[in-house]
């Protein structure tokens, strides 16, 4: 098919909240250099505020009818829309609690949100990516500005040893990922997902061509993996969140897998949906031992932002599962899982930013012994993240869960789910380990929790919308079941 | 005539190569940065083969792409290497190992 080149500004319209994010990272980067030392908190209010305009126009877009656009390698569809306003939403609030971060570790710079909004770019043009082009682009501008953003933290060798396995690892996925795609690129003759899909769901595909797809395929599921941090490609993310400060993991453990999960939507299901029963076999292998190394290496830890990683890879096992079922409604509780894992990631690492002080990074689990006494009222919103995190109801967590099981069960997969049941009970032990040196464990440091005002306000306000949330799951598990 | 197939198991035999170069690889990040440069090649001949047998551009724009993204790649993974040298005086693979657990 050919493509004229038609250039029509009312289509630009479609790009709007792009568009804008990418004209105020330049004014941003400017502005950032004139500011003399008193006034770098400005960075940090143009930066909310961009997010904050880039969202409402996204919001706006909202029930625009789908529309493809750039040579049919841009598209802005409900799933697109919905995304980016959960992205700017998850975006804002962490850029909140890493505020708080930056000044007591002196690692404010205009720089740092810069590159975060830089990724956040890189982020929308993955979810509204439409050719392979599109989403390799999105996802390189992604990847670049995250390995920097590790390395701000230029004294700390653990950083930029972070910095390092994260470099090399994602450079290996990219390239697993590219290969993947010349080769589907090579039978399908198109970058197009469109086209891709067509091309897939041809009913006299030869067998010739089925194993084609079938080689570009595995490579194509390992690069997603490698990006979602699913075993056993899984070998940087507890070194990544370990080493790197906590508010850029905070950042690379909540945002990013929304754009993974939306980016594994565009290949594998507006693309490859035909090819399902293939890669929904890859898939459940890799789910399952997500799920089964990160509930049981998580035990061993005593770092909690370690502990956080593992627990990453089995939510990570879990939203894979969603896509195992292979009906829609699966895809929309692996989404709704996605949301919900976003949510409770950034309230658990607000609380470990919350009790940051010069010099001290919170980062043991013993440093929250005794957290019930100097802050009740913060142990307790820690209480519910890390409750909902395990999956007891009637927190958030465990509806994400359930809906997953669910499907799973209504699918015919009772042994994977009963396989997941298990472990997540398992994982609950070390989550229950944090809630015990909260409230039964006693320290004989002071803990003091210093954070400005407006950071502890979002901070309750994150964990209780957990839980309040949590009570009235049902628009937001439809809102999620409408994207596909 | 050179067919398709000795393009791409050319290029399958590269992406080995720097595949394998990265696993086995104990000693210098350098090469590892090597490795990861010739896996984008493999890549690159890909597309451009297949973008000539099938008579379609859009490969070949891609690489375009690769190779702009390759070289800011490879800027950055040199920045880092820079910053490693400074924080441990090393640039050998088994400086990194601080982070277990």
């Amino acid at each position: 098919m050919m493509n004229t080149f038609q250039f029509d500004t009312a289509l630009l319209l479609v790009a709007l909240p792009e568009i804008f994010l990418l004209s105020s990272i330049v004014v941003i980067l400017l502005v950032d250099l004139f500011l003399t030392k008193g006034f770098k908190q400005v960075t940090y209010y143009l930066t909310q505020f961009s997010l904050f305009i880039t969202g409402l126009l996204a919001f706006n877009l909202i029930g625009h009818p789908e529309t493809v656009i750039f040579s049919n390698s841009f598209v802005l569809d409900n799933m697109a829309s919905v995304f980016k306003v959960f992205m700017m939403g998850a975006t804002m609030v962490a850029m909140v609690y890493s505020r708080h971060y930056l000044t007591q570790h002196s690692l404010f710079r205009g720089e740092y949100f810069v590159l975060v909004l830089l990724s956040v770019l890189g982020m929308m043009v993955m979810v509204s990516g439409y050719s392979l082009l599109t989403l390799y682009l999105g996802l390189e501008i992604l990847s670049l500005s995250l390995y920097t953003l590790i390395a701000i933290a230029r004294e700390r060798s653990g950083a930029i040893e972070a910095a390092l396995k994260y470099f090399v690892l994602g450079a290996i996925a990219s390239g697993l990922l590219l290969y993947g795609m010349s080769m589907i690129y090579g039978i399908s003759g198109s970058l197009n997902i469109s086209e891709i899909s067509a091309f897939a769901s041809d009913a006299n595909l030869g067998s010739r061509e089925t194993l084609i797809i079938n080689f570009g395929l595995v490579f194509l599921v390992i690069g997603i993996a490698f990006k979602l941090g699913a075993v056993p490609f899984h070998m940087w993310v507890p070194d990544v969140y370990q080493g790197s400060p906590t508010s850029v993991t905070m950042f690379l453990s909540t945002v990013p897998k929304i754009a993974a999960v939306a980016m594994l939507v565009r290949i594998l299901i507006d693309g490859l949906g035909a090819m399902h029963p293939y890669w929904s076999d890859l898939f459940m292998v890799l789910a399952l031992l997500s799920i089964a190394l990160g509930s049981v290496v998580a035990l061993m830890q005593t770092n909690i932002k370690r502990m956080l990683a593992y627990s990453t890879i089995s939510h990570v096992g879990f939203i894979m599962l969603g896509f195992v079922t292979g009906v829609v409604t699966g895809y929309g509780a692996a989404t709704f899982y996605v949301l919900v894992y976003v949510f409770m990631s950034l309230a658990a690492f607000g609380i470990i930013i919350l009790l940051n002080k010069k010099g001290f990074e919170a980062d043991q689990i013993s440093d929250y012994k005794g957290l019930s006494k100097h802050s009740p009222w913060f142990a307790l919103m820690m209480l519910i993240v890390i409750l909902s995190m395990a999956g007891v109801p009637p927190m958030l967590g465990f509806y994400s869960k359930f809906f997953i099981l669910q499907q799973l069960v209504s699918a015919g997969f009772v042994t994977i789910a009963i396989i997941a049941v298990v472990f997540a009970v398992i994982s609950a032990y070390y989550y229950l380990q944090i809630i015990k040196s909260m409230y039964f464990e006693d320290s004989e440091k002071e803990i003091v929790v210093s954070a400005p005002m407006d950071m502890k306000l979002i901070l309750s306000i994150n964990a209780i919308l957990i839980l309040v949330i949590g009570l009235f799951p049902d628009f937001w598990m439809k809102l999620a079941l409408s994207l596909f | 005539m050179v067919s398709l197939s000795d393009y791409l198991i050319l290029s399958a035999v590269i992406f080995c190569i720097g595949l394998v170069g990265i696993f086995i690889n104990r000693t210098n990040i350098i090469t590892l940065l090597m490795c990861v440069e010739l896996i984008l090649v493999a890549v690159n001949t890909n597309f451009i083969a297949f973008s000539h047998f099938l008579g379609n551009e859009a490969g070949q724009i891609f690489v375009f792409f690769i190779l702009t993204v390759a070289a800011a790649e490879v800027a950055i993974g040199l920045a880092i290497l820079t910053l490693l040298f400074r924080n441990k005086g090393s640039i050998n693979v088994d400086v990194t190992n601080s982070l277990k657990g």
